[in-house]
């Protein structure tokens, strides 16, 4: 098994129509991802990619039986996307969007708790398992089936890591990119949490950045409950405080999220810290090989 | 995006948040009309920059007539001023607040912003006023009073009355406090902020609570629905190549080393600046080109690079996954030519067509260096620029 993602998923893609969402979806399909229905408001009835459009999402699921959705929704109609996908009660939402204001991501927040809805993003390239499924914006070639579990709140850096890994012949059993914004549905515990109960995962690659404490929290329960090896990595450890790397949620505010505090975390929960981005692939190949050794 | 203090308190106002009585002024020649035109025995004249500690570097003066008004204007405005957030560079200040002169009883500390961990608005108070709130937290964290306010049932009532309380205020100020705290959370709210800051909140002689300082941040991604906001941007608050690069939609941030990185993606962006201080050297930025940067947006990440006299080697780090390595490289290539660029450059690339994009750069005839992977081309661009120091 894989997490959240595999051959019995059926995406509908919201916003199927637009440039972005038709590349990605078109690049899904080659994938072997499962588009089994798009939405845009004014279009149902159409065909695009030769996938049905619907007018809102809960017909879709209705008529196709969609059970995920991928939404490449421009960022000022993005969260109303997100909290129609919700009331759809469609199981797993993967939101690629980037820039979508704060404020309608608390409002987003407070509905998904209330929900049986995991978020995967905003601001994410999605998630893939390997020769099974891929809802996201990343390379599918890079990838290689296998049983490291991947987390990363970061895009092409997950890329990569990715490359580095399969390139050693490591292969990943799902690539999780939980996204950049301070506010996201899918935190580094929860997807450490899926990980750890995933029988095909062995090992676990975090990839965490300055700001917030997600990464501590993550180290926390690593340390408490994983018994799996994980490698991980912190960018932004020569950012300057104060400033906004990139990412809405990349800043070091009042002395807090900096990349020294979330890497004393992570060595003290025991899990292999990287402090070059090169070395990613080569420490989880030896940590794999110390596990086979033994 | 900052504003400056006169502008939040501006916007406040328009909710209902009491604020002192003030005029802004550009020109000393103004400041005698504004002191007449507040008419309090005493007034207030504070320079108004984009960073905090004003008062401790000079910029905050309290004027006992217009005429000493007018004087202090005239030594504040064009005046370089040095505070604990500016760096030891300062900022020229071009703008200052006159203010009336206030009756002040206590100072405290109040602010709402987005708590990323509850998901939620959170307003945060303290009674000690004046005080920077993270050294109030470094030493008495349990003085900080903190509520999350629900998204979906607003700031209650009770909320308000536990931090009047809290404070040590008496009963009947919760009366008081409540309009003022719910004003100051619906322009929280109505603009998108992303920090609303009353750093000094005032108890007054008579009995009122006044807005004695405002700091406003807002959310960058929300300023598309506010434009009456957007229009408060002051360019000569912000570096002038992070001005440039965001007309080009660049993700720039200007650092003091002499090795420039382009790169792809934001966390991609700043392992680069990791792997580049590894290496020896010192990053001079930060910049993330984009998911799928264009030959257009190539070219204009160059001028920016180029733009910091202190760049000796870029650094193009970028892994090709929906932008295709031979349109990067022909866009570097393109820019190299065009832009004449003399320093050394040093190319990662790996991903799509990364082989084709690598011949591209090979048969350039320009001068690259194409690295095997990023270790090797942080080391290749740290010895470029002059080696590790």
């Amino acid at each position: 098994m894989s997490v959240l993602v595999n051959e019995q998923t059926r995406v509908v893609v919201q916003g199927l129509t637009g440039r972005e969402g038709g590349f990605h979806a078109e690049q899904m399909i080659a994938y072997g991802t499962k588009v089994v229905a798009g939405v845009t408001p004014g279009k149902g009835g159409t065909k695009h990619l030769n996938v049905p459009v619907f007018n809102t999402v809960a017909e879709a699921v209705r008529e196709t039986g969609a059970n995920a959705s991928a939404i490449f929704v421009p960022p000022p109609f993005a969260a109303d996307a997100v909290l129609e996908a919700i009331d759809a009660k469609l199981p797993l939402v993967v939101c690629i969007t980037e820039g979508i204001p704060t404020l309608d991501m608390v409002r987003v927040a407070a509905v998904l708790r209330a929900s049986n809805t995991r978020l995967i993003g905003p601001n994410c390239p999605g998630l893939i398992s390997p020769g099974k499924c891929k809802i996201g914006i990343m390379p599918g070639h890079i990838h290689k089936q296998g049983n490291v579990g991947l987390v990363s709140r970061s895009g092409t850096l997950t890329y990569e890591a990715v490359d580095q890994l399969t390139k050693l012949g490591i292969g990943q059993s799902t690539c999780i990119g939980i996204g950049g914004d301070p506010i996201i549905g899918t935190s580094f515990l929860d997807a450490i949490k899926m990980f750890n109960e995933d029988a095909e995962t062995n090992a676990i690659v975090m990839i965490g950045e300055i700001g917030g404490n997600a990464e501590e929290v993550a180290a926390e329960y690593i340390k408490a409950h994983v018994k799996k090896p994980v490698v991980g990595f912190i960018a932004g450890q020569t950012a300057p405080p104060g400033r906004r790397m990139g990412h809405a949620g990349a800043i070091i505010s009042g002395g807090q999220g900096t990349a020294k505090t979330k890497y004393a975390a992570m060595q003290a929960a025991g899990i292999h810290t990287v402090q070059s981005p090169a070395e990613i692939g080569h420490t989880m190949a030896g940590v794999l090989g110390k596990a086979a050794g033994k | 995006m900052k504003i400056h203090e006169y502008q939040a308190k501006g916007i406040l106002a328009k909710f209902g948040v009491p604020i002192p009585r003030g005029e802004v002024i550009f020109r000393k020649e103004e400041a005698k009309a504004a002191a007449q035109q507040i008419g309090t025995p005493v007034v207030v004249v504070k320079a108004q920059i984009h960073a905090g500690g004003r008062g401790k570097g000079g910029g905050v003066k309290l004027a006992r007539s217009p005429e000493q008004a007018t004087e202090l204007a005239g030594q504040i405005l064009g005046m370089k001023l040095v505070t604990p957030q500016t760096g030891a560079e300062g900022r020229i200040v071009r703008r200052l607040l006159i203010e009336q002169g206030l009756d002040i009883k206590r100072e405290l500390y109040l602010s709402i912003l987005v708590d990323r961990a509850a998901e939620a608005p959170v307003i945060l108070a303290s009674a000690s006023g004046g005080m920077e709130i993270e050294e109030v937290a470094k030493e008495h964290p349990e003085a900080i009073l903190r509520e999350v306010i629900s998204p979906a049932a607003g700031l209650q009532s009770y909320q308000v009355r536990k931090i009047v309380f809290g404070l040590g205020l008496p009963a009947e100020m919760a009366k008081v406090a409540e309009p003022f705290f719910q004003a100051l959370y619906r322009a929280f709210l109505a603009t998108d902020a992303s920090l609303l800051e009353i750093n000094p909140l005032v108890l007054t002689g008579d009995g009122k609570l006044i807005a004695l300082d405002a700091k406003m941040n807002f959310d960058d991604n929300a300023l598309g629905r506010h434009p009456e906001i957007a229009e408060m941007r002051d360019l000569d608050e912000e570096t002038p190549l992070e001005v440039e690069a965001s007309k080009y939609k660049l993700n720039y941030i200007k650092l003091d080393g002499n090795v420039a990185c382009m790169v792809n993606g934001a966390g991609l962006a700043m392992a680069t600046m990791d792997i580049i201080k590894l290496a020896g050297g010192n990053p001079a930025n930060f910049l993330d080109v984009g998911g799928g940067a264009s030959a257009e947006q190539v070219k204009n990440a160059f001028k920016i690079l180029l733009g910091d006299p202190n760049v000796q080697a870029v650094f193009i780090n970028i892994f090709g996954g929906i932008l295709r390595c031979d349109v990067l490289a022909t866009g570097v290539v393109n820019a190299a030519h065009e832009l004449k660029i003399k320093v050394p450059v040093v190319v990662r690339m790996e991903g799509t067509n990364v082989e084709k994009g690598k011949e591209i750069l090979q048969n350039s005839g320009l001068n690259f260096t194409v690295a095997a992977g990023m270790k090797d081309g942080a080391e290749k661009v740290v010895a470029a620029a002059g080696g590790a120091r």
